[in-house]
């Protein structure tokens, strides 16, 4: 009897997406009288930070800092229609609305400082700080504050913009199968390092690397957040969580956080994250949707390396104790 | 974290102002401060409380239903059966004209699983109307269930849901959805190995840290205001109003700030019952899964069964690959037979296999409805390729990370679902992981690229 180390190794791929039943999101962007932008989506945000990337996205675009920009979001009355916040569409479908939105608004502004400064729009830029310039000359410059003054008080112009983001429903054929399910993918590659105890059948994950390819992380915290969030949820998955521990008898199953086990924080494994970027083609900024992929590799990696640690299978799950125990014995007594 | 800058750098534009910057977020000290307002943290004067009666039973017919003595317990001002609901039988994906619709809102004259709503009880207290909930009598008849996928495909299986009249989701394309791609028997017969395993799992809960909810005020407006957690608030309304037979200008839906959701809260459930009660009263109903509601009744991830079979060559290339996956959608559709399409879509993976067959099904059983989750249709899928990649590898004698190389899609590669490949990037995380876990494979592996071959 003894504990026994051993590692597996996963690779995934993930959609963004879903257009097998249309895919529509809707953003509205308007300026204040003093050049602040407010973002009206109904999109929900779960507490992945939706509303803090489409300021940033909304903030990029028009050229003024995050913080100018307030994001309106899940009100029926106000926010445009959205198909809700799942299937990893939430950064890339709402993104791309408020990027066609914020476009519209950043071209009425532009206009409207055109006419203040007595040039061309197209010879206009941003800064990023607040400021538009003319190109070449950024000595000659008006803040966005002016203009939106200017806009809603001088010049009778609304500094707003509409965005909508709709990949066409996709039927799928009916004899091949021949179906665009969605439009990009997100990839992920995990090495899990497991302890087995082979007399009490108990994994110990030690560590978890996970490399991470998500188009871009528009905000890199916030990504982070997120991988390793989905990284804990995806061990979890494959050591701990069931409904139904005898499915399909639909006995025992937890009515609370006693009863339902989830790995505790003296049970976390030592987590690593890298994240590559290859831009999608029809990505916000190449955004992909990195939400529910980053939970899926750990899975088969934790699985993988039980076997690789004590050379038993299992393949239900989620991975007890009890089954490895039970798998032992069988391989004990062939 | 690290961002490894070196890879698809030519693809990329670096010199952003607000992408690609670590700002904090806007919403955070108001989360960890306890400021921000979630759905449940208003209180309107005369409020309601919305608990439901349950059947105890998976699968029975309603012989009657009294609600006499409930009716008469202290607090309580409105009971309402499926005889109260103007659209009683509906289906979510409805929407998207995916029908039939196949569940009530309130159970009439039958329940398909244990914990299915049948009776709603508004009371002036949560505890007035739970224990008005436990006076309700209802007579049942106790009838088979079925439980088990296979056992629900058999004939003369207990037929669990009758708006589908057969115990599995009838696709335009038959019992199953289909992806059938190069010929998968002449794959096999070439191959120098074989290998058919079979994945199960079972269901797993969401464990949201705000348990599904909703509190539905009247605007006095002939307008009804439902301030709520739902994942969806457009789709929620359409549902409600088609529920409710109410055009959609007479709701208007306020959620906005999540606690957690992870496909958990996509299920039109709570809104339009307790919408209707707001209408029927005239009051605020407020309508909240306890945690064990939310652990028992809401849905769970679907168990899944997947039995792979593969053709493999002895230099690692995978020739054939034949998937049969089962997604048990309990008793009633919600998004499973969405869920198990997008399986079909998913299969063979990131991976290049040139001849591909892949069925999968959506089964019905009297198990607790299962729905979306995150990796909806495609988490225990990966578990089962990568497990199965592993015992490949293993077969052939092969370093498991070396054997996904050799199989990995590419840019321009045509997946089984007949959609080139596009932005691939599987090798080089794979290039990554080897070095960050010490892992070493061949250096022809590490000079590849996801890049089209020969590009």
């Amino acid at each position: 009897m003894a504990i026994r180390r051993g590692r597996g190794v996963a690779a995934i791929n993930y959609p963004t997406g879903m257009n097998l039943g249309g895919d529509p999101t809707q953003a509205l962007v308007h300026s204040t009288p003093t050049g602040n932008f407010m973002v009206t989506l109904s999109s929900v945000d779960l507490g992945q930070g939706m509303k803090q990337i489409m300021a940033q996205i909304c903030a990029e675009t028009i050229g003024v800092p995050t913080d100018r920009v307030v994001v309106d979001t899940a009100d029926t009355d106000t926010g445009p229609h959205c198909m809700g916040t799942f299937a990893s569409r939430g950064t890339h479908r709402a993104g791309n609305a408020v990027i066609q939105a914020a476009r519209e608004a950043r071209q009425v502004m532009l206009e409207v400082a055109a006419e203040e400064l007595e040039v061309n729009a197209s010879d206009l830029e941003t800064d990023g700080q607040g400021n538009i310039l003319v190109k070449g000359a950024p000595q000659r410059s008006i803040s966005i504050f002016d203009v939106a003054l200017a806009a809603h008080f001088k010049r009778g112009r609304s500094i707003s913009g509409r965005g909508m983001f709709l990949i066409p429903r996709s039927y799928p054929e009916k004899e091949t199968g021949a179906m665009k399910p969605s439009t990009c993918y997100a990839h992920a590659c995990t090495v899990a390092e497991v302890e087995v105890d082979d007399e009490t059948g108990e994994v110990t994950v030690l560590t978890v690397k996970n490399v991470f390819e998500i188009g871009r992380a528009l905000n890199p915290k916030m990504v982070e957040q997120q991988l390793v969030g989905g990284s804990w949820m995806g061990i979890s998955h494959a050591l701990y969580e069931t409904t139904e521990p005898y499915y399909p008898n639909r006995d025992h199953g937890g009515t609370d956080f006693n009863q339902y086990l989830m790995p505790g924080p003296g049970d976390l494994a030592q987590t690593e994250i890298i994240v590559l970027e290859r831009p999608s083609a029809d990505g916000p900024y190449g955004a992909k949707g990195p939400g529910e992929m980053c939970a899926n590799p750990q899975i088969p990696a934790v699985a993988n390396a039980v076997f690789d640690a004590v050379g038993v299978r299992i393949d239900t799950l989620p991975i007890t104790p009890e089954r490895i125990l039970r798998a032992l014995k069988a391989q004990a007594s062939n | 974290m690290e961002l490894r800058k070196s890879y698809f750098a030519d693809q990329r534009k670096d010199d952003l102002h607000e992408i690609g910057q670590p700002r904090p977020r806007s919403d955070s000290p108001g989360h960890v401060t306890g400021k921000t307002a979630y759905f449940a943290d208003r209180n309107f004067p005369g409020m309601l409380h919305l608990k439901m009666v349950r059947s105890p039973h998976h699968h029975a017919r309603i012989r009657s239903i009294d609600t006499s003595e409930a009716e008469k317990h202290p607090g309580v001002v409105k009971i309402l059966t499926a005889q109260d609901v103007p659209h009683n039988v509906y289906t979510i994906l409805i929407l998207i004209q995916i029908g039939p619709e196949d569940e009530t809102v309130l159970a009439d004259g039958k329940v398909r699983w244990k914990g299915e709503a049948v009776v709603a009880v508004l009371a002036e207290t949560e505890r007035a109307a739970q224990e008005a909930a436990a006076k309700v009598k209802i007579d049942y008849e106790v009838l088979p269930a079925v439980f088990d996928m296979e056992e629900a495909l058999k004939p003369g299986a207990p037929i669990v849901n009758e708006y589908h009249g057969r115990n599995y989701y009838l696709y335009d394309s038959g019992e199953c959805r289909k992806v059938r791609f190069g010929d998968v028997e002449a794959g096999f017969a070439g191959a120098d190995h074989m290998l058919e395993q079979t994945y199960q799992s079972s269901p797993i809960e969401h464990a949201p840290t705000e348990t599904t909810g909703c509190i539905v005020v009247p605007e006095g407006n002939d307008r009804f205001t439902c301030y709520t957690n739902t994942q969806a608030m457009f789709f929620t309304l359409d549902n409600a109003s088609i529920v409710l037979q109410m055009p959609g200008n007479k709701l208007h839906f306020v959620g906005g700030t999540v606690g957690g959701g992870f496909g958990g809260k996509v299920d039109v459930i709570v809104e339009p019952i307790a919408i209707l009660g707001a209408k029927l009263t005239g009051r605020p109903v407020s309508f909240i899964y306890s945690r064990e509601e939310e652990m028992q009744i809401s849905s769970p991830r679907a168990a899944e069964k997947v039995v792979i079979k593969d053709g493999v060559m002895k230099d690692g290339r995978i020739v054939a690959r034949k998937v049969t996956g089962y997604t048990d959608a309990g008793a009633y559709s919600r998004h499973s037979p969405y869920g198990a399409q997008k399986g079909a879509g998913h299969y063979p993976g990131p991976y290049t296999i040139p001849n591909v067959w892949i069925d999968t099904y959506c089964v019905y059983t009297n198990r607790t409805p299962s729905s979306a989750m995150r990796g909806f249709g495609v988490t225990i899928g990966d578990f089962a390729l990568e497990v199965q990649m592993d015992k490949l590898a293993r077969l052939i004698g092969m370093d498991p990370l070396e054997f996904r190389f050799i199989n990995a899609y590419r840019d321009g590669d045509m997946k089984a679902h007949r959609q080139p490949t596009e932005g691939a990037a599987l090798i080089e995380c794979m290039q990554e992981a080897s070095r960050a876990a010490n892992w070493p494979v061949a250096e022809k592996f590490m000079a590849m690229s996801s890049y089209a071959k020969g590009a």
